[in-house]
């Protein structure tokens, strides 16, 4: 017996097993033969296209359609690999909507750009399906590197490391690789254990041993690597998460968006996770949508995302804004929390009402109060852990344009190096261009 | 409205679109459902001569090449002549002929190269009340290899003869279909001329392989392992025929002989050139073929949309007007000086006009960091190529540089006088010939 939206407090089973598998399908289907087909059809082989310039990765889009079209998808997948072995997860996860889709002529031209996520998509699930693995390892440089978190940058560069000839260690600190794309992101962007499988299949190449549970700064240490091995390649992530600075924070029902997420994604039993009636998320960006949309599609009777700003300051793309309210929630703009009200667990967000005045940004006194037994915070992360060695920009490891950090032998890349937007894609792109730099390092 | 109404050769129909003789109009059932979405005209599928009828493959007849999107372009077909009974093909048109007067009834006809076998046929075609007939030299594949078809339309001598037999034993209209699998299509029909044809029809379909199965390693459409050329028709083919329709409307001996043009006629807009080209009328196969007998009402209504907006009350009033400007290119003007202009307003980036121009051209349009495309005037030979590469319709034209306007490309001042090859100080022949 399923609990109802209505039931208070954060509740298991509001839906059933057979609307939390409706809510939780592929948000983009796979397309056909056929479908493909037709969509590759719009791509008109832009010179210099727009489209590719526009990914972080640089891959060429109208190569691989125009092979989608001639009927070789796989060679298709194989000129999406090459630029990024995480193709298939870009394919799902990519805000294609402000990338290569935006860049697209015919999104000039008709509002309605290719589809190049989806074809992505098709290409690589082509290859993936048949359990093809296209790339193969150069001769053995004897050459040892490590690579510290298993996220995207981290895998990246470990394929492109091992595919030069040298032997790669990963390690991370959970139990499982694939960082965010494993522990955060929306699970209907990554359906059927996706991103587990993109790791088997990337792993495919060869020459990277994978060692879990080993976190830097506790069983592993920046010296011991660098004493060890020939590179280091650091791709820790943001581990940490920024606190809501207001009373009541610490009731029971508030906790963090990701964390949720991860418990969402690695949950074997969607209708045993317990969800608020009245969620409130607060924040602007991917996870705050990531989270408020899944509490939606749990069965939460009212979701609110709020944030601080206004709608085109907001870091989630229209399109995601645009999914969260067609899935029920609702976008509050310009509000921050004051307080969260509740007796032992929270009851009620306090919010108030900001507004910018002579370019300053504050709060207008005014307040409103939602019911809320569940707040997740989603303000961002930040990076926590780095070696104290490493020289920091802003709040995050300096890296050079190949992530050369400040310290020599020692590379960083995806969301804990400065440069580039936190996306999975410009992960990928920093990890394999590291892993190239790297090469060239130790090659000389 | 314009009243499309047409009269070809005596023969009145509603509006100039007829079936081609093919697949569409081999009985009874479909004519009548062509005519009930309002076809003009008919020509019945070829009939051949009485006795045991011919037999077709048992596997694929038709190949096919596609555009984007897999808009069929190209059509070929190894299917021959009617496979029916004679009898019961002239017992269904004289129903039909009887039920719709006012639609134009012809029969398409292919028997051996006797007279004996035409003078056979000839009668009992008469008798079936069809406005006339079409002589069915064209057909490339299978028929032409028992001395029929285009075995025919390729010998001048038997056009004529054939065609003066049927003057003979038939009272009405004797169309002659040609075949373009030659290379002067003015021979065939000075033939067609001089035997007296009251019109000619072009073009039949063109020999042509679609495509070859690479698994198999044989030609498509496969018969058990093989494959033979077909005849290729559809929107691929109407320049070929736009081309051929032109020779014949402009030559000197067939100036004047009525034409019905066949071809890739897709829309009225197909049809409004076949005719402005010194077509009486056209007829259409593969658009049926792909659509449906619907089409027609889109030919109907943009055909007379058209009229009305050029002021026309009658096809007769634009039929040939564009043959006069039909020459060769020798006589083309020299001084006659465009550019292309690339609108930004329309413009949409793709580069598909800078990849064309500088990689397969004359390097004469300039790409800017953010993606800007501009003719460069002094590079710019006017050829066309960007514009038919633009996917955005309108978007570059070519803009002709006025009389005493300096060509940026050469230097000189546009005359504005006209001057040809055949007076050009470069040609041998300028000097030579005086």
């Amino acid at each position: 017996m399923a609990t109802s939206h209505q039931a208070s407090g954060i509740q298991a089973a509001r839906l059933d097993a057979a609307g939390i598998a409706e809510n939780f399908s592929d948000l983009h289907p796979a397309y056909d033969a056929h479908e493909a087909a037709v969509a590759a059809d719009r791509c008109y082989f832009c010179y210099d296209a727009p489209c590719m310039t526009a990914c972080p990765t640089t891959i060429d889009i109208p190569q691989f359609i125009r092979e989608i079209q001639a009927g070789h998808p796989e060679s298709a997948a194989r000129t999406i690999l090459e630029q990024n072995i995480l193709g298939g997860m870009c394919a799902r996860v990519c805000p294609t909507e402000t990338l290569c889709e935006e860049a697209c002529v015919r999104e000039t031209a008709e509002g309605k750009p290719v589809e190049i996520g989806r074809l992505q998509r098709y290409a690589t699930d082509t290859l993936m399906e048949k359990g093809v693995h296209p790339f193969t390892r150069a001769a053995a440089t004897g050459k040892k590197v490590a690579v510290v978190g298993a996220g995207p940058a981290g895998l990246a560069a470990a394929h492109r490391l091992a595919m030069l000839g040298h032997d790669v260690v990963v390690y991370d600190a959970k139990s499982k690789a694939g960082g965010l794309n494993e522990f955060g992101i929306a699970a209907y962007k990554s359906t059927n254990d996706f991103a587990a499988r993109e790791v088997d299949w990337l792993l495919q190449i060869g020459g990277i041993t994978m060692d879990y549970g080993k976190k830097l700064g506790a069983e592993l240490s920046l010296d011991a690597l660098k004493d060890s091995y020939d590179a280091v390649f650091l791709s820790i992530g943001l581990a940490g998460v920024n606190a809501l600075r207001a009373p009541g924070e610490d009731k029971d029902g508030v906790r963090d968006a990701v964390d949720f997420i991860a418990e969402l994604r690695q949950a074997e039993d969607l209708t045993a996770l317990p969800v608020g009636r009245n969620v409130v998320v607060i924040g602007g960006g991917m996870t705050a949508v990531d989270a408020a949309v899944q509490s939606k599609l749990l069965g939460a009777e009212n979701v609110t995302i709020a944030y601080r700003r206004s709608r085109e300051d907001m870091g989630a793309s229209r399109f995601e804004q645009d999914l969260a309210a067609s899935k029920g929630v609702k976008l509050m703009f310009n509000v921050m929390p004051k307080a969260v009200h509740g007796n032992g667990a929270a009851a009620e967000i306090e919010l108030e009402y900001t507004a910018v005045a002579d370019g300053k940004f504050s709060g207008t006194g005014e307040t409103v109060r939602l019911a809320a037994d569940q707040v997740f915070k989603a303000i961002g992360q930040t990076l926590e852990g780095q070696p104290d060695a490493l020289e920091l920009e802003g709040r995050k490891i300096k890296v050079s344009e190949t992530g050369r950090t400040s310290v020599a032998g020692v590379w960083a890349g995806g969301d804990c190096a400065s440069g580039g937007e936190d996306l999975t894609v410009t992960a990928v792109a920093e990890g394999r261009d590291a892993a190239m730099d790297i090469h060239s390092s130790l090659m000389g | 409205m314009a009243d499309l109404t047409t009269e070809f050769l005596g023969i009145k129909s509603p509006n100039p679109f007829w079936l081609a003789s093919a697949p569409p109009t081999d009985k009874e059932y479909n004519v009548r459902r062509a005519f009930e979405a309002g076809w003009g005209g008919v020509v019945w599928k070829t009939l051949g001569a009485e006795g045991p009828p011919v037999v077709n493959v048992n596997g694929p007849r038709y190949g096919a090449i596609w555009g984007a999107d897999r808009r069929l372009l190209g059509l070929n077909n190894i299917e021959l002549i009617t496979d029916r009974p004679l009898q019961t093909n002239l017992e269904e048109i004289t129903r039909v002929k009887k039920d719709y007067p006012d639609r134009a009834v012809i029969v398409s006809i292919m028997v051996p190269c006797e007279e004996q076998a035409w003078k056979d046929i000839l009668p009992q075609v008469e008798a079936t009340g069809a406005d006339g007939i079409e002589l069915n030299f064209g057909c490339p594949h299978g028929m032409a290899e028992r001395g029929m078809g285009s075995a025919v339309g390729q010998v001048p001598e038997y056009i004529q003869m054939v065609t003066e037999w049927c003057k003979k034993y038939y009272s009405k209209p004797v169309i002659v279909k040609l075949t373009p699998n030659i290379t002067d299509i003015r021979n065939p029909a000075r033939a067609a001329n001089a035997g007296n044809a009251d019109a000619v029809s072009l073009i039949n379909t063109i020999n042509s392989i679609t495509s070859v199965d690479l698994d198999n390693m044989a030609p498509e459409p496969t018969i058990g392992g093989k494959g033979t050329h077909g005849g290729y028709c559809g929107p691929a083919v109407k320049p070929i025929a736009l081309n051929m329709v032109a020779e014949i409307a402009r030559d000197p001996q067939t100036r004047g002989l009525p034409i019905s043009a066949i071809g890739g006629v897709t829309t009225w807009r197909d049809a409004a050139e076949f005719m402005a080209l010194g077509a009486g009328n056209v007829q259409v196969c593969t658009a049926a073929m792909t659509y449906g007998f619907n089409v027609v009402k889109e030919m109907i209504s943009g055909l007379s949309n058209w009229m009305d907006e050029k002021g026309y009350t009658s096809t007769q009033d634009f039929i040939g007007m564009a043959v006069p400007n039909v020459t060769d290119w020798q006589y083309l003007d020299l001084n006659y000086v465009t550019k292309a202009k690339i609108s930004q307003d329309d413009c949409i980036k793709c580069g598909r006009c800078y990849a064309a121009c500088e990689d397969t051209s004359h390097q004469a349009i300039a790409m800017s960091e953010d993606r800007v495309f501009t003719v460069k005037d002094d590079e710019c030979v006017a050829c066309n190529l960007c514009v038919n590469v633009c996917p955005v319709e309108g978007c570059i034209t070519m803009e002709e540089v006025p009389a005493g306007q300096v060509d940026e490309r050469t230097g000189e001042v546009v005359s504005g006088e006209y001057a040809n090859w055949t007076t050009h100080p470069n040609n041998p022949s300028a000097t030579a010939a005086e």
